[in-house]
Protein backbone atom coordinates (compact mmCIF):
# COMPACT_ATOMS: atom_id res chain seq x y z
CA UNK A 1 0.00 0.00 0.00
CA UNK A 2 1.36 3.40 -0.98
CA UNK A 3 2.17 5.93 1.69
CA UNK A 4 -0.04 8.58 0.07
CA UNK A 5 -3.03 6.23 0.27
CA UNK A 6 -2.31 5.58 3.93
CA UNK A 7 -2.00 9.27 4.76
CA UNK A 8 -5.38 9.77 3.14
CA UNK A 9 -6.83 7.70 6.00
CA UNK A 10 -5.45 10.01 8.68
CA UNK A 11 -7.72 12.68 10.14
CA UNK A 12 -6.23 16.17 10.37
CA UNK A 13 -7.46 19.48 11.62
CA UNK A 14 -5.00 21.47 9.56
CA UNK A 15 -3.73 24.74 10.96
CA UNK A 16 -3.00 27.65 8.66
CA UNK A 17 0.18 28.19 10.63
CA UNK A 18 3.16 26.03 9.70
CA UNK A 19 4.57 24.38 12.83
CA UNK A 20 7.80 23.24 11.11
CA UNK A 21 10.70 25.42 10.03
CA UNK A 22 14.04 24.69 8.43
CA UNK A 23 16.39 26.85 10.49
CA UNK A 24 18.91 27.50 7.72
CA UNK A 25 18.20 26.21 4.18
CA UNK A 26 21.88 26.76 3.33
CA UNK A 27 22.80 23.95 5.73
CA UNK A 28 20.61 21.50 3.77
CA UNK A 29 22.14 22.63 0.49
CA UNK A 30 25.79 22.86 1.44
CA UNK A 31 26.45 20.72 4.48
CA UNK A 32 23.90 17.92 4.45
CA UNK A 33 24.74 15.27 1.86
CA UNK A 34 22.60 12.50 3.27
CA UNK A 35 19.34 14.40 3.90
CA UNK A 36 17.92 11.71 6.23
CA UNK A 37 14.79 13.80 6.87
CA UNK A 38 13.59 12.83 3.39
CA UNK A 39 13.54 9.15 4.49
CA UNK A 40 13.04 8.91 8.25
CA UNK A 41 9.84 10.92 8.47
CA UNK A 42 7.04 8.32 8.52
CA UNK A 43 4.79 10.71 6.57
CA UNK A 44 7.41 11.87 4.07
CA UNK A 45 6.83 15.49 5.07
CA UNK A 46 10.30 16.44 3.81
CA UNK A 47 11.35 16.33 0.19
CA UNK A 48 14.38 17.69 -1.62
CA UNK A 49 13.27 20.24 -4.20
CA UNK A 50 15.96 20.02 -6.85
CA UNK A 51 14.75 23.10 -8.72
CA UNK A 52 14.66 25.37 -5.74
CA UNK A 53 17.61 23.64 -4.04
CA UNK A 54 15.90 23.40 -0.72
CA UNK A 55 13.93 21.00 1.47
CA UNK A 56 10.22 21.43 0.92
CA UNK A 57 8.09 20.89 4.02
CA UNK A 58 4.55 19.52 3.72
CA UNK A 59 3.66 20.29 7.34
CA UNK A 60 -0.03 19.53 6.71
CA UNK A 61 0.71 15.79 6.68
CA UNK A 62 2.84 15.76 9.84
CA UNK A 63 1.96 12.86 12.17
CA UNK A 64 3.64 14.68 15.10
CA UNK A 65 6.05 11.91 16.05
CA UNK A 66 9.09 14.19 16.36
CA UNK A 67 11.51 11.91 14.48
CA UNK A 68 12.77 14.73 12.23
CA UNK A 69 13.86 16.93 15.11
CA UNK A 70 16.00 14.16 16.58
CA UNK A 71 17.20 12.67 13.30
CA UNK A 72 18.40 15.84 11.55
CA UNK A 73 22.19 15.59 11.87
CA UNK A 74 22.50 19.38 11.95
CA UNK A 75 19.64 20.13 14.33
CA UNK A 76 18.32 22.19 11.46
CA UNK A 77 14.65 21.27 11.77
CA UNK A 78 12.71 23.45 14.17
CA UNK A 79 9.80 21.18 14.86
CA UNK A 80 7.22 21.92 17.54
CA UNK A 81 3.65 20.92 18.19
CA UNK A 82 0.88 22.56 16.15
CA UNK A 83 -1.28 24.96 18.12
CA UNK A 84 -3.74 23.39 20.57
CA UNK A 85 -6.56 21.54 18.82
CA UNK A 86 -4.81 21.49 15.45
CA UNK A 87 -2.84 18.82 13.63
CA UNK A 88 -3.34 15.08 13.60
CA UNK A 89 -6.38 13.67 15.39
CA UNK A 90 -6.13 9.90 15.64
CA UNK A 91 -9.21 7.78 15.19
CA UNK A 92 -7.86 4.67 16.93
CA UNK A 93 -4.51 5.46 18.47
CA UNK B 1 -4.45 33.65 36.98
CA UNK B 2 -6.20 30.49 38.08
CA UNK B 3 -4.29 28.45 40.64
CA UNK B 4 -4.13 24.71 41.13
CA UNK B 5 -2.33 22.48 43.56
CA UNK B 6 -1.15 20.18 40.80
CA UNK B 7 -0.92 20.79 37.05
CA UNK B 8 -0.21 17.79 34.87
CA UNK B 9 1.20 18.46 31.40
CA UNK B 10 -0.18 15.81 29.04
CA UNK B 11 -3.21 13.52 29.09
CA UNK B 12 -1.76 10.07 28.48
CA UNK B 13 -1.67 7.11 30.88
CA UNK B 14 1.15 8.62 32.96
CA UNK B 15 -0.41 12.08 33.23
CA UNK B 16 -3.95 10.86 33.87
CA UNK B 17 -2.73 8.40 36.52
CA UNK B 18 -0.81 11.21 38.20
CA UNK B 19 -3.88 13.46 38.12
CA UNK B 20 -6.16 10.76 39.50
CA UNK B 21 -3.88 9.99 42.43
CA UNK B 22 -3.34 13.69 43.21
CA UNK B 23 -7.07 14.45 43.06
CA UNK B 24 -7.91 11.46 45.24
CA UNK B 25 -5.49 12.86 47.81
CA UNK B 26 -7.59 16.03 47.84
CA UNK B 27 -5.53 18.17 45.50
CA UNK B 28 -7.07 20.69 43.13
CA UNK B 29 -5.72 19.19 39.94
CA UNK B 30 -5.83 19.90 36.24
CA UNK B 31 -4.49 18.13 33.16
CA UNK B 32 -3.50 20.21 30.16
CA UNK B 33 -3.88 18.30 26.92
CA UNK B 34 -3.09 19.58 23.43
CA UNK B 35 -5.58 17.32 21.59
CA UNK B 36 -9.36 17.72 21.20
CA UNK B 37 -9.62 15.33 24.15
CA UNK B 38 -7.11 13.02 25.84
CA UNK B 39 -6.34 10.23 23.37
CA UNK B 40 -6.47 11.95 20.01
CA UNK B 41 -2.70 12.53 19.98
CA UNK B 42 -1.73 9.28 21.66
CA UNK B 43 -0.33 6.10 20.11
CA UNK B 44 1.10 2.85 21.38
CA UNK B 45 1.27 -0.75 20.13
CA UNK B 46 -0.82 -1.23 22.39
CA UNK B 47 -0.74 -3.52 25.34
CA UNK B 48 -2.18 -2.31 28.64
CA UNK B 49 -1.09 -4.17 31.77
CA UNK B 50 -3.71 -5.10 34.32
CA UNK B 51 -1.80 -4.73 37.57
CA UNK B 52 -0.58 -1.17 36.96
CA UNK B 53 -3.97 -0.07 35.60
CA UNK B 54 -5.89 -1.61 38.46
CA UNK B 55 -3.75 0.34 40.92
CA UNK B 56 -5.14 3.52 39.34
CA UNK B 57 -8.72 2.42 38.62
CA UNK B 58 -9.75 -0.70 40.59
CA UNK B 59 -11.63 -3.27 38.47
CA UNK B 60 -11.25 -1.08 35.40
CA UNK B 61 -12.05 -4.06 33.17
CA UNK B 62 -15.71 -3.87 34.18
CA UNK B 63 -16.24 -0.76 32.09
CA UNK B 64 -13.06 0.40 30.34
CA UNK B 65 -13.04 0.19 26.52
CA UNK B 66 -10.60 -2.71 26.18
CA UNK B 67 -10.04 -4.72 23.02
CA UNK B 68 -9.08 -8.28 24.05
CA UNK B 69 -7.43 -9.93 27.07
CA UNK B 70 -4.07 -11.34 25.95
CA UNK B 71 -3.95 -15.10 26.49
CA UNK B 72 -1.07 -15.87 24.15
CA UNK B 73 2.25 -14.13 23.62
CA UNK B 74 4.39 -15.28 20.72
CA UNK B 75 7.99 -14.36 19.96
CA UNK B 76 9.20 -15.05 16.45
CA UNK B 77 12.48 -14.70 14.57
CA UNK B 78 12.14 -13.99 10.86
CA UNK B 79 14.77 -14.98 8.32
CA UNK B 80 13.69 -14.40 4.73
CA UNK B 81 10.44 -16.30 4.31
CA UNK B 82 11.21 -18.55 7.27
CA UNK B 83 10.17 -18.09 10.88
CA UNK B 84 11.16 -19.73 14.13
CA UNK B 85 8.69 -18.95 16.85
CA UNK B 86 7.63 -19.90 20.33
CA UNK B 87 4.53 -18.96 22.23
CA UNK B 88 3.09 -19.20 25.68
CA UNK B 89 -0.67 -19.51 26.14
CA UNK B 90 -2.79 -19.54 29.26
CA UNK B 91 -6.58 -19.31 28.76
CA UNK B 92 -6.84 -18.29 32.43
CA UNK B 93 -5.54 -14.89 31.33
CA UNK B 94 -8.93 -14.30 29.69
CA UNK B 95 -10.48 -13.99 33.15
CA UNK B 96 -9.87 -11.69 36.11
CA UNK B 97 -7.30 -10.94 37.43
CA UNK B 98 -5.99 -11.01 33.80
CA UNK B 99 -2.43 -10.03 32.84
CA UNK B 100 -2.81 -7.62 29.94
CA UNK B 101 -5.30 -6.36 27.37
CA UNK B 102 -4.88 -4.90 23.94
CA UNK B 103 -6.31 -1.39 23.71
CA UNK B 104 -6.76 1.42 21.23
CA UNK B 105 -5.53 4.56 22.89
CA UNK B 106 -8.04 7.06 21.52
CA UNK B 107 -10.85 5.16 23.23
CA UNK B 108 -8.96 4.07 26.31
CA UNK B 109 -7.34 7.41 27.16
CA UNK B 110 -10.64 9.20 26.70
CA UNK B 111 -12.20 6.78 29.18
CA UNK B 112 -9.32 7.20 31.63
CA UNK B 113 -9.75 10.98 31.40
CA UNK B 114 -13.42 10.51 32.33
CA UNK B 115 -12.29 8.61 35.44
CA UNK B 116 -9.98 11.52 36.23
CA UNK B 117 -12.90 13.93 35.88
CA UNK B 118 -14.96 11.77 38.22
CA UNK B 119 -12.13 12.07 40.74
CA UNK B 120 -12.40 15.84 40.46
CA UNK B 121 -9.69 16.56 37.89
CA UNK B 122 -10.25 19.44 35.48
CA UNK B 123 -9.19 18.59 31.93
CA UNK B 124 -8.18 21.54 29.77
CA UNK B 125 -8.02 20.48 26.12
CA UNK B 126 -6.68 21.96 22.87
CA UNK B 127 -3.97 23.69 24.85
CA UNK B 128 -0.22 23.41 24.40
CA UNK B 129 2.01 24.10 27.39
CA UNK B 130 4.93 26.25 26.26
CA UNK B 131 7.02 26.62 29.37
CA UNK B 132 7.12 26.49 33.12
CA UNK B 133 6.45 29.68 35.07
CA UNK B 134 9.11 30.70 37.55
CA UNK B 135 9.20 33.07 40.50
CA UNK B 136 12.88 33.43 41.19
CA UNK B 137 14.13 29.85 41.04
CA UNK B 138 10.83 28.37 42.05
CA UNK B 139 8.39 26.81 39.61
CA UNK B 140 4.97 28.34 40.19
CA UNK B 141 2.93 27.14 37.23
CA UNK B 142 2.86 26.82 33.45
CA UNK B 143 2.56 29.12 30.46
CA UNK B 144 0.21 27.86 27.76
CA UNK B 145 -0.26 28.84 24.16
CA UNK B 146 -3.56 30.56 24.93
CA UNK B 147 -3.95 34.29 25.42
CA UNK B 148 -3.66 35.04 29.14
CA UNK B 149 -2.94 31.35 29.43
CA UNK B 150 -0.79 31.32 32.56
CA UNK B 151 -1.89 28.84 35.21
CA UNK B 152 -0.50 28.64 38.72
CA UNK B 153 0.49 25.38 40.42
CA UNK B 154 2.34 24.25 43.50
CA UNK B 155 3.61 21.17 41.68
CA UNK B 156 3.85 20.59 37.92
CA UNK B 157 4.02 16.99 36.70
CA UNK B 158 5.58 16.61 33.25
CA UNK B 159 3.82 13.84 31.35
CA UNK B 160 4.36 15.41 27.94
CA UNK B 161 5.41 12.20 26.26
CA UNK B 162 8.60 11.26 24.47
CA UNK B 163 9.01 14.72 22.93
CA UNK B 164 10.27 16.29 26.11
CA UNK B 165 10.06 19.98 25.19
CA UNK B 166 9.31 21.29 28.67
CA UNK B 167 11.63 18.92 30.53
CA UNK B 168 14.42 19.99 28.18
CA UNK B 169 13.65 23.70 28.60
CA UNK B 170 13.70 23.22 32.36
CA UNK B 171 17.17 21.72 32.13
CA UNK B 172 15.97 18.34 33.37
CA UNK B 173 16.44 16.37 30.15
CA UNK B 174 19.06 16.56 27.41
CA UNK B 175 18.27 16.76 23.70
CA UNK B 176 17.19 13.30 22.54
CA UNK B 177 19.61 11.51 20.20
CA UNK B 178 18.98 8.99 17.39
CA UNK B 179 20.39 6.13 19.50
CA UNK B 180 17.87 6.83 22.26
CA UNK B 181 14.57 6.62 20.36
CA UNK B 182 12.87 4.13 18.07
CA UNK B 183 10.57 5.21 15.27
CA UNK B 184 7.46 3.09 15.17
CA UNK B 185 4.71 2.99 12.55
CA UNK B 186 1.61 0.86 12.60
CA UNK B 187 -1.59 0.21 10.75
CA UNK B 188 -4.99 -0.58 12.11
CA UNK B 189 -6.25 -3.33 9.81
CA UNK B 190 -9.94 -4.16 10.08
CA UNK B 191 -10.91 -7.84 10.07
CA UNK B 192 -14.13 -9.57 11.17
CA UNK B 193 -13.98 -10.96 14.71
CA UNK B 194 -14.45 -14.59 13.60
CA UNK B 195 -11.54 -14.30 11.17
CA UNK B 196 -9.27 -12.96 13.91
CA UNK B 197 -10.32 -15.76 16.25
CA UNK B 198 -9.82 -18.43 13.58
CA UNK B 199 -6.44 -17.15 12.45
CA UNK B 200 -5.06 -16.82 15.96
CA UNK B 201 -6.87 -19.91 17.34
CA UNK B 202 -8.78 -17.92 19.94
CA UNK B 203 -12.08 -18.40 21.71
CA UNK B 204 -14.49 -15.50 21.14
CA UNK B 205 -13.16 -12.37 22.81
CA UNK B 206 -9.68 -13.71 23.56
CA UNK B 207 -6.56 -11.95 22.30
CA UNK B 208 -3.00 -12.71 21.25
CA UNK B 209 0.19 -10.78 20.65
CA UNK B 210 3.11 -11.53 18.36
CA UNK B 211 6.52 -9.84 18.49
CA UNK B 212 8.85 -10.46 15.56
CA UNK B 213 12.60 -9.96 15.49
CA UNK B 214 15.22 -10.22 12.75
CA UNK B 215 14.16 -9.63 9.16
CA UNK B 216 11.02 -7.94 10.47
CA UNK B 217 13.17 -4.86 11.02
CA UNK B 218 15.61 -5.43 8.16
CA UNK B 219 18.00 -6.77 10.80
CA UNK B 220 17.95 -3.48 12.70
CA UNK B 221 17.57 -3.20 16.44
CA UNK B 222 13.83 -3.17 16.89
CA UNK B 223 10.71 -5.30 16.73
CA UNK B 224 7.62 -5.77 14.68
CA UNK B 225 4.32 -6.62 16.32
CA UNK B 226 0.86 -7.92 15.57
CA UNK B 227 -1.81 -7.45 18.23
CA UNK B 228 -5.42 -8.58 18.03
CA UNK B 229 -8.08 -5.98 18.72
CA UNK B 230 -11.84 -6.66 18.76
CA UNK B 231 -12.36 -6.29 15.04
CA UNK B 232 -8.96 -5.17 13.83
CA UNK B 233 -5.27 -5.97 14.06
CA UNK B 234 -2.58 -3.53 15.14
CA UNK B 235 0.35 -4.31 12.85
CA UNK B 236 3.50 -2.28 13.29
CA UNK B 237 7.23 -2.08 13.28
CA UNK B 238 9.69 -0.02 15.27
CA UNK B 239 13.41 0.43 14.74
CA UNK B 240 16.02 2.48 16.53
CA UNK B 241 16.47 5.79 14.70
CA UNK B 242 20.28 5.59 14.44
CA UNK B 243 20.37 2.40 12.32
CA UNK B 244 17.27 3.58 10.42
CA UNK B 245 19.26 6.61 9.27
CA UNK B 246 22.29 4.45 8.38
CA UNK B 247 20.44 1.75 6.47
CA UNK B 248 18.29 4.24 4.52
CA UNK B 249 15.06 2.35 5.14
CA UNK B 250 11.90 4.41 5.33
CA UNK B 251 9.47 3.48 8.12
CA UNK B 252 6.67 2.77 5.67
CA UNK B 253 8.87 0.52 3.52
CA UNK B 254 9.77 -1.47 6.64
CA UNK B 255 6.09 -1.88 7.43
CA UNK B 256 5.25 -2.91 3.88
CA UNK B 257 8.14 -5.43 3.87
CA UNK B 258 6.78 -6.87 7.10
CA UNK B 259 3.27 -7.16 5.68
CA UNK B 260 4.65 -9.00 2.66
CA UNK B 261 6.32 -11.71 4.79
CA UNK B 262 4.43 -14.99 4.22
CA UNK B 263 3.78 -15.47 7.95
CA UNK B 264 2.31 -11.97 8.31
CA UNK B 265 0.55 -11.84 4.96
CA UNK B 266 -1.66 -14.78 5.82
CA UNK B 267 -2.69 -13.24 9.14
CA UNK B 268 -3.75 -9.89 7.67
CA UNK B 269 -5.13 -11.19 4.37
CA UNK B 270 -8.37 -9.56 3.29
CA UNK B 271 -8.10 -6.92 5.99
CA UNK B 272 -8.73 -3.28 5.27
CA UNK B 273 -6.29 -0.67 6.52
CA UNK B 274 -8.21 1.94 8.51
CA UNK B 275 -5.43 4.12 9.85
CA UNK B 276 -1.66 4.64 9.57
CA UNK B 277 0.07 5.93 12.68
CA UNK B 278 3.54 6.95 13.78
CA UNK B 279 5.17 7.50 17.14
CA UNK B 280 8.55 7.64 18.83
CA UNK B 281 9.45 5.21 21.60
CA UNK B 282 12.03 6.25 24.20
CA UNK B 283 14.60 3.43 24.20
CA UNK B 284 17.49 5.03 26.07
CA UNK B 285 16.71 3.11 29.23
CA UNK B 286 18.27 3.63 32.63
CA UNK B 287 21.34 5.55 31.48
CA UNK B 288 19.24 8.04 29.51
CA UNK B 289 16.73 8.83 32.25
CA UNK B 290 16.46 12.59 32.76
CA UNK B 291 16.50 14.24 36.15
CA UNK B 292 13.20 13.03 37.61
CA UNK B 293 12.53 15.97 39.90
CA UNK B 294 13.38 19.47 40.91
CA UNK B 295 11.71 21.97 43.20
CA UNK B 296 8.01 21.87 42.29
CA UNK B 297 8.41 19.51 39.31
CA UNK B 298 8.17 15.75 38.74
CA UNK B 299 8.86 13.89 35.47
CA UNK B 300 6.88 10.76 34.55
CA UNK B 301 6.19 8.23 31.78
CA UNK B 302 7.82 8.50 28.36
CA UNK B 303 9.24 11.91 29.27
CA UNK B 304 11.24 10.10 31.97
CA UNK B 305 12.34 7.36 29.45
CA UNK B 306 10.37 4.77 31.39
CA UNK B 307 10.13 2.06 28.72
CA UNK B 308 11.33 -1.52 28.99
CA UNK B 309 11.77 -2.29 25.31
CA UNK B 310 12.86 -5.88 25.70
CA UNK B 311 9.59 -6.76 27.43
CA UNK B 312 7.64 -4.19 25.37
CA UNK B 313 6.39 -2.71 28.63
CA UNK B 314 5.71 1.02 28.74
CA UNK B 315 2.11 1.81 29.65
CA UNK B 316 2.54 0.07 33.02
CA UNK B 317 5.75 1.93 33.82
CA UNK B 318 3.99 5.15 32.80
CA UNK B 319 0.95 4.55 35.00
CA UNK B 320 2.98 3.42 38.00
CA UNK B 321 5.27 6.44 37.75
CA UNK B 322 2.27 8.74 37.37
CA UNK B 323 0.50 7.29 40.37
CA UNK B 324 3.58 7.65 42.57
CA UNK B 325 4.18 11.21 41.32
CA UNK B 326 0.60 12.24 42.12
CA UNK B 327 0.93 10.82 45.62
CA UNK B 328 4.30 12.46 46.27
CA UNK B 329 3.03 15.80 44.96
CA UNK B 330 0.03 15.66 47.30
CA UNK B 331 2.20 14.68 50.24
CA UNK B 332 4.63 17.52 49.60
CA UNK B 333 1.86 20.07 49.18
CA UNK B 334 0.17 18.95 52.40
CA UNK B 335 3.50 19.22 54.23
CA UNK B 336 4.08 22.65 52.70
CA UNK B 337 7.50 21.60 51.42
CA UNK B 338 7.96 21.77 47.66
CA UNK B 339 11.76 21.67 47.75
CA UNK B 340 13.81 19.43 45.50
CA UNK B 341 14.53 17.37 48.60
CA UNK B 342 10.80 16.79 49.17
CA UNK B 343 10.27 15.97 45.49
CA UNK B 344 13.11 13.43 45.59
CA UNK B 345 10.81 11.05 47.46
CA UNK B 346 9.33 10.35 44.01
CA UNK B 347 12.66 9.12 42.70
CA UNK B 348 13.26 7.05 45.84
CA UNK B 349 9.88 5.37 45.49
CA UNK B 350 10.36 4.83 41.74
CA UNK B 351 13.75 3.24 42.36
CA UNK B 352 12.20 0.95 44.95
CA UNK B 353 9.58 -0.17 42.41
CA UNK B 354 9.86 -2.51 39.42
CA UNK B 355 9.99 0.57 37.16
CA UNK B 356 13.58 1.63 37.74
CA UNK B 357 14.69 -1.81 38.92
CA UNK B 358 13.80 -3.24 35.49
CA UNK B 359 15.41 -0.36 33.61
CA UNK B 360 18.53 -0.84 35.73
CA UNK B 361 18.61 -4.56 35.01
CA UNK B 362 18.60 -3.89 31.27
CA UNK B 363 20.72 -0.74 31.41
CA UNK B 364 23.30 -2.23 29.01
CA UNK B 365 20.90 -3.97 26.65
CA UNK B 366 20.09 -1.34 24.01
CA UNK B 367 23.72 -0.30 23.74
CA UNK B 368 24.90 -3.91 23.53
CA UNK B 369 22.54 -4.84 20.71
CA UNK B 370 23.25 -1.58 18.89
CA UNK B 371 26.98 -2.30 19.07
CA UNK B 372 26.38 -5.91 17.99
CA UNK B 373 23.85 -5.59 15.17
CA UNK B 374 24.60 -9.12 13.92
CA UNK B 375 22.34 -10.46 16.68
CA UNK B 376 19.37 -9.24 14.69
CA UNK B 377 20.30 -10.88 11.40
CA UNK B 378 22.89 -13.62 11.95
CA UNK B 379 21.10 -15.41 14.77
CA UNK B 380 17.61 -15.45 13.21
CA UNK B 381 19.26 -16.93 10.10
CA UNK B 382 21.18 -19.52 12.13
CA UNK B 383 18.03 -20.48 14.02
CA UNK B 384 16.00 -20.84 10.83
CA UNK B 385 18.70 -22.92 9.11
CA UNK B 386 19.15 -25.13 12.17
CA UNK B 387 15.42 -25.78 12.44
CA UNK B 388 15.21 -26.40 8.71
CA UNK B 389 17.89 -29.07 8.96
CA UNK B 390 16.44 -30.49 12.17
CA UNK B 391 12.98 -30.99 10.68
CA UNK B 392 14.06 -32.17 7.23
CA UNK B 393 13.37 -35.89 6.77
CA UNK B 394 15.62 -36.98 3.90
CA UNK B 395 17.18 -40.24 5.05
CA UNK B 396 20.25 -38.49 6.42
CA UNK B 397 20.96 -40.22 9.74
CA UNK B 398 20.27 -37.93 12.70
CA UNK B 399 23.81 -38.12 14.00
CA UNK B 400 25.10 -36.81 10.69
CA UNK B 401 22.35 -34.20 10.65
CA UNK B 402 23.50 -32.97 14.03
CA UNK B 403 27.01 -32.59 12.63
CA UNK B 404 25.61 -30.63 9.66
CA UNK B 405 23.85 -28.27 12.03
CA UNK B 406 27.01 -27.67 14.05
CA UNK B 407 29.03 -27.18 10.86
CA UNK B 408 26.51 -24.63 9.59
CA UNK B 409 26.61 -22.86 12.94
CA UNK B 410 30.41 -22.55 12.94
CA UNK B 411 30.40 -21.39 9.32
CA UNK B 412 28.08 -18.55 10.24
CA UNK B 413 29.85 -17.68 13.45
CA UNK B 414 33.26 -18.83 14.69
CA UNK B 415 33.52 -20.62 18.03
CA UNK B 416 35.31 -17.63 19.51
CA UNK B 417 32.62 -15.23 18.27
CA UNK B 418 29.87 -17.50 19.58
CA UNK B 419 31.42 -17.59 23.02
CA UNK B 420 31.94 -13.85 23.02
CA UNK B 421 28.32 -13.31 21.85
CA UNK B 422 27.01 -15.60 24.54
CA UNK B 423 29.04 -13.92 27.25
CA UNK B 424 28.18 -10.44 25.95
CA UNK B 425 24.46 -11.18 25.78
CA UNK B 426 24.52 -12.70 29.25
CA UNK B 427 26.20 -9.57 30.62
CA UNK B 428 23.74 -7.31 28.84
CA UNK B 429 20.68 -9.21 30.05
CA UNK B 430 21.61 -10.66 33.43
Amino acid sequence: MKLDDKLYLVRFNTDKLNHIKIADPEVCLKQCQDKPCTRICPAHVYDWDEEEKRISVGYEGCLECGTCRIGCPFGNILWGYPRGGFGVSWKNG
Amino acid sequence: MENFDVIVVGGGPAGLSAAISAARAGMKTCVIERGDYPGTKNVMGGVLYTKATEAVVPEFWQEAPLERPVIEQRYGFLSGDEIVSAAYRDPAWAEPPFNAHTVLRVKFDRWLAKQAEKAGVMIITETVVEDLLYKGDNVVGVRTGRAEGDLGAKVVILAEGVNNFIAKKAGLAPQLRPDKVAVAVKEIIALPQEKIEDRFCLEPGQGATIELFGDSTGGMLGTAFIYTNKDSLSVGVGALLAPLIRTKWTPNDLLEALKAKPFVKRLIQGGETKEYLAHLIPEGGYNAMPKLHRQGVLVVGDTAMLVNGLHREGSNLAMTSGKIAGEVAAQAIKAGDLSDQAMSLYETRLRDSFVVKDLYKYRKTTRFFEDNPHFFHVYPEIMAKAMHLFFTADEVPKKERQKQIMKMLFEKRSKGALISDLFGAWRALK
